[in-house]
């Protein structure tokens, strides 16, 4: 039942710095967009829920960089930033979050519901751990297709306590799926600390009750998960089933729309912390980057970004009509 | 025309479906063996254990994979024991499978199938003999069918197998040892057409499902007092035909609507405001509603059969929208 024909070199490439610049590049286009998006939510003109991954670029980065556009994502509430690394089209993601009717989601979904199907991307799912179930299902057909092609589950610690994280677990496993589960572990879960929510040190650990391989790495180095990932898809493109990575992260600001970056449930002192660990400063220096050259690089984000904003304040509103429509195929 | 079971019926649309298109897969809990309802017997040999595969206890995992397979472009058929188990995937079922096309702008759909078998009647208690149907119908996103009959059950199983949507298919556990004609050869019924299964003049009755069965029996005992009454199976719930059943009111000026589920907020509630909106004028007498009882469904015999509807509970009501007293 092992994936059959047509399937891809599954040898993980090897970083250029080229491919490091692209890396660094698609993490400071994660955190210019988050910006940006913050600053239209204070200012009233991005409405609903937002919910920024500042902080946790390296992890969607360090992911995407390891799949084939063909391969697939599926994400969470906080998902900007996977959406931006696996390609998704910067100008109608500012539309969907600025409410156009050239949104990826025609002003229906917003920013915990971005998808790009176009791109792999398969969807932001803004319920915690319901994401896991449907990346088994995608990995099913894959499997079944025999095409080679993954289904990458980006979840939190807090959704490692969901049922559906355990549930899927072993059935990806039972069935040696091509899914890879991505635990970006942001240590909180809203306000809820993970060492307090969850039975075991290192989430990784719980692979194990699934007989299926997990792994801990530095979430704010883009390559270490970029290493662990490759490995995760050559396994599973070689019918290995499914791994779990579990990435320690932090976001630097707060849960969501005016939650504080620091107050009742964290310190100044600890986000101050991990800051220091800035996965775009870990990025530079690995590629002993000059003032000029990140200059350059936010020169180039920044005329893209103003690009995609001009299209979304550009585009016409969401007809009242449109929201009845696509309820039903 | 030959004989079926409900049961039959319905395999024989799995295995006509699955010749017809490959995509179609099915998953559930001893689906291999169809060693419960016996639903997909023979598949698994047939089709192999790829398409057709034992999944483990887990019907939020697996009617979720259901949803991620059908957004990959395949059309599962999820098996759900019990009705009352798929409390257990509501999340997938509704906040995923019922809204992703349009959360996503259109950008996909969910061709999926859930079947599962609802109903009391066999003693199996309060966690295993609920009709649900209402939940499901009141949720945008999702198509909801109830076969009364093996005819019913192939031609609406079949077409909810083509269907691009999202649908739920509940069937009545005593139906399906219930033998039928069947057409031979391709029979797709499509969704959102009620059907009437007798004629009569005097007065409607609605039923839903099995209950179906007893307005038939219903009105074999109304006849015999002179009471003529048509009986319409509405087939799907969502969508609801409503002017068919609505035509039927306004030629026998009476209505009773008998369901499974509970009275309260239940399908009956919503079948007779359609009828309300669209044939008011015509209304002799109040909309009667047959329901099960405002209690869980116990699992002793005859408490069971007192919660549940029964045919003496339909004529009863039959006779009181007549003025005839009971």
């Amino acid at each position: 039942m092992a994936t059959r024909a047509k399937r891809r070199s599954a040898k993980p490439k090897r970083l250029t710095k080229k491919d490091l610049n692209a890396m660094y590049r698609n993490m400071v286009r994660i955190r210019r967009f988050e910006e940006k998006t913050d600053e239209f939510f204070m200012a009233g003109r991005v409405k609903g829920a937002v919910h920024v991954s500042i902080g946790q670029e390296a992890c969607s980065v360090g992911v995407c960089t390891a799949l084939n556009d063909e391969d697939a994502i599926l994400t969470t509430h906080r998902g900007h930033g996977h959406s931006i690394a696996k390609g998704t089209r910067m100008p109608e993601m500012m539309a969907e979050l600025l409410g156009k009717s050239t949104g990826l989601c025609k002003a229906r979904g917003g920013s915990m519901h971005i998808a790009d199907i176009s791109k792999g991307h398969y969807g932001a799912h803004s319920i915690v751990g319901a994401n896991m179930p449907m990346a088994t299902g995608m990995g099913l057909a894959y499997q079944l297709e025999g095409t080679g092609r993954v289904a990458v589950v980006f979840f939190g610690d807090g959704a490692s306590n969901q049922g559906s994280f355990h549930e899927s677990m072993n059935l990806c496993a039972i069935w040696k799926l091509p899914v890879i589960f991505f635990c970006e572990n942001n240590h909180y879960a809203v306000s809820y600390h993970v060492e307090r929510s969850t039975s075991v040190k290192d989430i990784s650990v719980r692979a194990q009750g699934y007989n299926a391989p997990g792994v801990t790495v530095d979430g704010m180095d883009v390559v270490a998960v970029y290493e662990a990932t490759a490995e995760a898809v050559r396994r599973a493109r070689e019918g290995g089933g499914p791994s779990l990575i579990e990435a320690k992260t932090y976001r630097f600001f707060g849960h969501s729309r005016g939650d504080p970056q620091f107050g009742p449930y964290r310190t100044k002192e600890e986000v101050d912390e991990w800051r220091k660990r800035d996965p775009l400063t870990i990025a530079a220096k690995m590629l002993k980057m000059t003032e000029a050259q990140k200059k350059a690089h936010l020169k180039a984000v920044d005329d893209e970004l103003n690009g995609a904003i001009d299209f979304a304040e550009q585009s016409p509103e969401a007809t009242l009509e449109s929201a009845l429509e696509d309820v039903y195929a | 025309m030959r004989e079926i079971t409900f049961v039959d019926a319905l395999t024989e649309a799995h295995h006509e479906e699955m010749e017809r298109d490959e995509r179609v897969i099915v998953m559930g809990e001893d689906v291999e063996l169809a060693y419960v309802f016996g639903v997909t017997k023979g598949l698994a040999e047939k089709f192999g254990r790829d398409r057709v595969r034992d999944t483990p206890i887990s019907e939020l995992g697996i009617v979720g994979a259901g949803v991620g397979a059908a957004m990959a472009g395949y059309r599962p058929i999820v098996e759900i024991m019990f009705m009352d188990f798929i409390m257990l995937a509501m999340d997938p079922l509704i906040n995923q499978a019922a809204k992703l096309r349009y959360m996503l702008g259109g950008q996909l759909s969910v061709p999926l199938v859930v079947r599962t078998p609802g109903g009391g009647g066999v003693q199996y208690g309060p966690t295993h003999s609920q009709c649900l149907e209402a939940w499901f119908m009141q949720i945008p996103g999702i198509k909801v069918a109830a076969p009364s009959d093996p005819a019913d059950a192939k031609g609406l199983m079949c077409a909810a197998i083509r269907d691009d949507n999202p649908v739920l298919m509940v069937e009545h556990k005593m139906l399906y040892k219930m033998k039928g004609p069947v057409p031979e050869g391709e029979h797709v019924t499509p969704f959102g057409q009620a059907a009437v299964k007798r004629e009569g003049t005097d007065i409607t009755l609605i039923g839903v499902g099995y209950q179906v069965h007893n307005c038939l029996a219903a009105a074999d005992e109304l006849a015999k007092e002179g009471v003529s009454a048509e009986v319409v199976d509405p087939r799907t719930l969502a969508p609801l035909d409503t002017g068919t059943l609505a035509e039927s009111v306004r030629k026998t000026n009476r209505c009773i609507i008998v369901e499974e589920g509970h009275l309260r907020s239940g399908v009956g509630s919503e079948i007779s405001a359609a009828i309300q909106e669209e044939a008011f004028d015509y209304l002799d007498a109040p909309i009667g509603r047959v329901a099960a009882l405002d209690a869980p469904i116990p699992f002793e015999p005859r408490l069971e059969d007192f919660v549940l509807p029964n045919t003496a509970n339909v004529v009863d009501a039959a006779k009181k929208a007549l003025g005839v007293s009971v």
